[in-house]
């Protein structure tokens, strides 16, 4: 099976961040980068598939030079190559604008198989495997946990909310994007790190890849969340803290 | 006169709650343009979704039938909501922000030319969308650029239901027939089914003590366990402890897990991302404890203590079993 796996690089989840002074993005000096969570999950679903039918695991992944850091993690962990689409513009593009350019740099590869987290920790759009899947013309299903390949296809136990879940039988070549949670996720060995300097990363440029359209869903600006409740913050160390909380607890809150 | 269209969702067999409130959303935005609002109702048989949506906000309402769409599938629906949107031409489609819409919205949105503004807290003149970004550390401010309808999904909680049934003259009652080629739905869908048996049910709890990746490892968790066992409440937690395995995914509050309300929801080292702050934020008092004061845990708390929890958790057991 070749399997195609997109990830993308985004803020360590406890960086402290700070509103740039062009007012829709964040200062990107102050922060560590990471994969994304559900990204990491796609890919361990891949390395997995290929471990139990063999083939091959390709990652791609959209963004300025720092992403090549990302990409050598996901080759060091046991992906077979990489391609990486060099742009350092991706945030002025909407979700159907970065689709475009990732379904430009895969379509070649005809790949079974394609998997995307469910949903970026920054933007959190959580669109780009199903628009992929359209771009594509692959059917798709999403917030998969667990994919079983099967005579027809595949097998995927999609999650439902509260507690539910559901299997779906899907024929391929096919689109998922995977729930966090499925599966175990695994360490880069020092032999695999050792491995990933040598394996093909291939740099294409996000220009050569069509003109990119005016983006549809515009984000104008980024703000501070509103705050929903007006919160009172305990004053004290860990000790005075808790016995004032203790006693609100107790006189206010009337749970104790 | 145009109209907004809000396409709803049922849950076993009754408009769904996030749907209502999805309609409220319609109505404010009908209100800025001084159109009106249409709701879509999607299935095999839609009479009694329909008859239950008089009186409301909405003044038409459309039941979008086909046997194909007894068991939702993202081909039959994107299908069979192009059809109907091309022939009618609605300026805006508002979805409630599910699972279901998550599916299949994004890829009907492509499939126009357009893109979904998803997840939607907050609508303001313009109009412009308020979504949240890095985990609810920020919010941005999106516009909808450009010719053709924009699709929006609204977040639960995020509109008041009630708001959604103003009094309107009588709903006009119309039934689409989208074509559909039983060879264009490419998946099989199954039967829903549970997880595992349900042994706590922490929907009905009044204390509820519950836990984040603050904690660290599986190691730690006897210290929160005891602060549960101290006030006398239930053990939960958010996604990534039941993700990695370290207590039951049946412990886990959020939106795929249980959505609870008590008196009392304490969070230990969870920073509020918004899929955990929906299953929570109904809870009549909310303390958090986190290190980090930007943590959005703390835009709906009512109480707060930022430290180290390794300090403050020890220390506040202590307190409460000598309070007791």
């Amino acid at each position: 099976m070749k399997i195609i796996v997109a990830i993308k690089q985004v803020p360590e989840r406890d960086a402290q961040v700070r509103i740039d002074s062009s007012g829709k993005w964040i200062e990107e000096s102050d922060v560590q980068y990471a994969m994304n969570e559900s990204d990491a999950y796609a890919l361990e679903e891949a390395l997995q598939l290929k471990e139990k039918h063999s083939g091959e695991v390709i990652v791609v992944s959209a963004g300025p030079e720092r992403v090549g850091t990302t990409i050598r993690e996901a080759l060091a962990k046991g992906a077979d190559r990489a391609i990486h689409i060099d742009c350092n513009n991706l945030n002025d593009r909407d979700a159907l604008g970065v689709a475009q350019l990732i379904a430009a740099a895969i379509r070649s590869e005809n790949a079974d198989l394609v998997l995307t987290g469910l949903q970026s920790d920054d933007l959190g759009y959580g669109q780009t495997g199903v628009i992929l899947a359209e771009l594509l013309g692959m059917p798709h299903a999403t917030l998969i946990l667990h994919v079983e390949k099967t005579d027809l296809g595949l097998k995927v136990k999609r999650e439902l909310e509260a507690g539910w879940f559901q299997e779906i039988e899907i024929p391929l070549p096919a689109a998922l994007s995977i729930q966090s949670g499925g599966n175990k996720l695994r360490y880069a060995t020092l032999m695999g790190i050792k491995k990933a300097k040598t394996k093909e990363m291939r740099v294409v440029n996000a220009a050569d890849l069509g003109e990119a359209a005016a983006p549809v869903a515009v984000l104008e600006e980024i703000e501070l969340p509103k705050k929903q409740r007006s919160t009172q913050i305990i004053p004290g160390d860990a000790k005075q803290a808790a016995a004032a909380l203790v006693e609100k607890l107790k006189f206010e809150v009337r749970v104790l | 006169m145009s109209a907004v269209y809000v396409v709803l969702e049922d849950r076993d067999g009754r408009v769904s709650r996030i749907s209502w409130e999805a309609l409220a959303a319609g109505a404010k935005l009908a209100g800025q343009s001084g159109g009106s609002v249409t709701a879509v109702v999607m299935g095999a048989d839609t009479n009694a979704l329909a008859a239950e949506l008089m009186p409301t906000c909405v003044s038409k309402i459309i039941r979008v039938e086909h046997s194909l769409l007894a068991h939702y599938t993202s081909d039959a629906y994107t299908i069979a909501l192009k059809q109907l949107i091309e022939k009618e031409n609605p300026p805006q489609v508002v979805f409630p922000h599910t699972y279901q819409v998550r599916d299949f919205a994004p890829a009907l949105s492509a499939r126009m030319n357009q893109v979904l503004i998803g997840d939607v807290v907050a609508i303001g003149d313009g109009p412009v969308f308020t979504r949240q970004l890095l985990q609810g550390r920020l919010a941005g401010n999106y516009r909808h650029q450009g010719n053709g309808p924009c699709f929006v999904s609204v977040q639960a909680g995020a509109f008041r239901a009630a708001e959604a049934s103003a009094d309107s003259p009588r709903a006009e009652i119309v039934t689409f027939e989208p074509k559909i080629d039983p060879a264009a739905i490419r998946t099989k869908p199954g039967e829903p089914f549970r997880g595992a048996a349900q042994t706590v049910d922490l929907a009905s709890a009044p204390l509820i003590v519950s836990v984040g990746r603050g904690i660290k490892e599986a190691d730690n968790l006897p210290v929160v366990q005891e602060l549960a066992d101290a006030l006398g409440a239930e053990l939960a937690a958010s996604r990534p402890i039941c993700d990695n395995g370290w207590l039951p995914m049946e412990r886990q509050v959020g939106s795929s897990g249980q959505t609870v309300s008590p008196k009392l929801y304490l969070a230990v080292g969870i920073s509020g991302a918004i899929q955990h702050l929906v299953g929570m934020k109904g809870s009549q008092c909310i303390v958090a404890i986190n290190k980090d004061p930007d943590a959005p845990i703390f835009e709906v708390a009512d109480y707060g203590i930022v430290g180290d929890l390794f300090e403050v958790v020890p220390a506040l057991t202590e307190a409460i079993k000598a309070a007791k």
